[in-house]
């Protein structure tokens, strides 16, 4: 799960990482109020938005007066931003954050992530802060540090020690960066997160540190011991479909494509979407609906991916395993009568009293096409959605 | 032969009681698996589906002699019952549970490491060596025995590619669904591994999909050390970047983990990749010359 940067830094600053003064503003009298209340000048807006690349779409602007600040607000606010994490479509901003202008010696780059291929945690920084950390990775990979860290003992003060000084810190300046990664750590392990990006992790001329910027994920898998986690989620976000389909514990992602997928399985389900491709179609979705395929699981199924005006044809391809054929196709049947489903719709069954689910579906006087194979089933969904 | 799992295997499922604990262990049964024992806590002392249960692991190892576990508890459990597994000395632990949070199976992971055993999932459908024992959820009818090893990160894309091979009457020797999730037991080239060194092996097929390296990794190891053909096939060349696609462990991040690498990879070390998951079994038959 994705939240803002407002929400990121409270969550870091319970665990004393040192965050510039802000306050979040959901209009442009807030933003007035907001930078009053900092009493200093310039003050930076930041749009609310869960993409990156906010800088380089313009949603970070520096205000050096309150009609400043107004203006910016008002251009910010209720308006789509656009950066290349975006899409064209760009997102909403709903809220800004107003924060006190610093006076910028060293911008660095921190973040804990999960490293796969060791299974631990691991940190990452790199001196060359602001920039995104693939282009450094592309462009200077030895510029990157680099400490993988055991997952029971935690990251050890040597570590941290290392990366400090890998940094080019020494002294107190080096004590508050090693504090300042063993509190990040601390955040990482306890609030569960997949993600804890700090670009930039900032020195002022003052010789203070901050996390300018702070970009949190957090593990979908352990939601359930961080029940204060459900008011982090702004469902705003999010594409109201998907947000529709998760509530009843379906996938599903939306694509651009015409041809509706309804799949059992979540490597079926992404293999139909590469078939329909190779067949010269396009995929309009991602949806798996799980082992059993259930007829209530069928027809929620079906009213999110029809929900998407763009699907010509649907393809539901469902491999039976133990769920038997027969069962699925009825499934299917009593869904797409409920919901008096016109478009065509290519089935693919395979498993146990195939047959049997076949004949149920050409019997049941509704539009469906049967197939033999995902090869004919893609073919014949790709022919149908360009009719 | 075959590798992990065979009629000597004496199992012991984690979760017996439950829903699909009682569902699977009974399929499990009746594949003819030896289901040794079943562990819930606090009903020690019972008879379920006409196993023992036992509270713990370690009493049931020490009662039968089980040496395989199979774990069907909820996600919040699942760590937990990986380290008990592993402490009770079983050599191989299969986690079919999907949504056991990151940190735990780190954790677990180091544990089961340092102990020697072998993982494989969570989020996985299991093992099987046809017609001589399964320990999963598959539908064990669409296997056949054989000589052809698979090895997935899928479900349903693995029996799908399985029944391909078997409607050609390619049999398999062991399939291995090592699972969804971004931290996983046994990986690619682990598994890859014990089909080389098994002489009843001639030829392994690989489902992978977008997200991590452990396919390229896994190439890595056949360009080196692989003499059988291993043919390749990776789900995902149309999914967008940075989402999440089903799996956990299934997402383009920061560029890396594409369909698109992973196939270069896999044709680099001169594995012949599958273009069409339709293809699948077409191309092991092609590969190894069988004539259906």
């Amino acid at each position: 799960m994705k939240i803002h940067e407002y929400q990121a830094k409270r969550l870091l600053a319970k665990y004393g990482v040192p965050i510039p003064r802000h306050h979040v503003a959901l209009n442009p009298l807030d933003a007035c109020m907001a930078a009053e209340a900092l009493g200093t000048f310039p003050v930076v807006l930041k749009a609310q938005i869960h993409a990156g690349g906010r800088g380089k779409g313009g949603g970070v602007k520096l205000a050096h007066s309150l009609e400043e600040v107004e203006s910016i607000a008002l251009r910010m606010l209720g308006h789509k931003l656009v950066t290349p994490q975006t899409g064209p479509e760009g997102r909403t901003v709903h809220r800004l954050i107003v924060e006190e202008g610093l006076h910028i010696d060293r911008e660095l780059y921190l973040s804990f992530l999960i490293d796969r291929s060791t299974s631990s945690p691991v940190l990452m920084a790199s001196q060359a802060g602001g920039m995104e950390i693939e282009e450094v990775a592309a462009a200077a990979p030895e510029k990157i540090l680099r400490e993988v860290i055991d997952p029971v003992l935690g990251l050890q003060p040597y570590q941290a020690r290392k990366v400090a000084f890998g940094l080019g810190f020494t002294g107190g300046q080096a004590a508050t960066v090693v504090k300042i990664l063993l509190a990040l750590y601390r955040a990482f392990v306890e609030s569960d997160a997949s993600l804890i990006e700090i670009n930039p992790f900032l020195l002022t001329k003052e010789g203070d540190f901050y996390a300018l910027d702070a970009k949190v994920t957090l593990d979908d898998n352990a939601l359930y011991r961080h029940p204060d986690y459900v008011e982090l989620r702004d469902t705003r976000e999010e594409e109201p479909l998907e947000t529709e389909a998760a509530k009843y514990d379906l996938n599903y992602v939306k694509l651009d494509g015409n041809i509706g997928c309804m799949v059992n399985g979540a490597g079926l389900a992404m293999a139909t979407m590469d078939i329909i491709k190779l067949s010269g179609g396009n995929p309009a979705n991602f949806l798996d609906v799980g082992g059993g395929a259930s007829q209530e699981r069928v027809e929620r199924a079906f009213r999110i991916l029809l929900a998407d005006p763009n699907v010509r044809a649907v393809l539901i391809n469902i491999f039976g395993g133990i769920v038997r054929c027969d069962m699925v196709a009825a499934g299917v049947i009593a869904a797409a009568r409920n919901l008096n489903v016109t478009l065509p719709i290519v089935v693919r069954l395979e498993g146990t009293n195939v047959e049997q689910g076949r004949a149920l579906l050409e019997a049941s006087g509704l539009n469906f096409t049967t197939t033999d194979g995902m090869k004919d089933a893609a073919e014949k969904v790709v022919a149908l959605a360009a009719a | 032969m075959s590798i992990l799992v065979n009629k000597a295997t004496r199992l012991v499922v984690q979760g017996i009681t439950g829903r699909e604990g009682t569902f699977h262990a009974r399929q499990m049964k009746d594949y003819g698996t030896n289901i040794v024992a079943g562990v819930t806590p606090n009903k020690g002392g019972t008879v379920h589906e006409g196993v023992p249960v036992f509270d713990t692991v370690a009493q049931a190892v020490a009662a039968t002699g089980a040496n395989v576990s199979v774990i069907y508890v909820p996600p919040a459990f699942g760590a937990d019952a990986i380290m008990e597994a592993a402490e009770a000395g079983v050599s191989l632990i299969v986690c079919i549970t999907e949504g056991i949070p990151t940190v735990d199976m780190m954790r677990a992971f180091d544990f089961v490491k340092k102990r020697g055993a072998r993982l494989i999932g969570p989020n996985c459908p299991g093992v099987i060596t046809p017609g001589e024992c399964k320990v999963g959820i598959m539908p064990a009818h669409i296997h056949r025995p054989g000589r052809i090893g698979v090895v997935s990160r899928s479900g349903t894309l693995t029996y799908e590619a399985v029944h391909q091979l078997t409607q050609l009457g390619l049999g398999q020797s062991t399939c291995v669904g090592i699972g969804g999730d971004p931290i996983i037991g046994l990986r690619f080239i682990d598994v890859l591994r014990l089909f080389h060194d098994d002489p009843n092996t001639d030829a392994v097929v690989m489902i992978g999909e977008i997200g991590g390296t452990d396919e390229e990794t896994a190439a890595a190891f056949v360009k080196t050390s692989m003499t059988k053909p291993v043919i390749g096939f990776v789900a995902g060349r149309t999914a967008p970047p940075g989402r999440r696609m089903g799996h956990a462990g299934a997402i383009i991040a920061g560029g890396k983990g594409t369909a698109a690498e992973k196939m270069e990879a896999m044709r680099a070390a001169g594995m012949r990749v599958v273009e069409s998951p339709a293809e699948i079994g077409a191309t092991v038959a092609e590969v190894i010359g069988h004539r259906a």
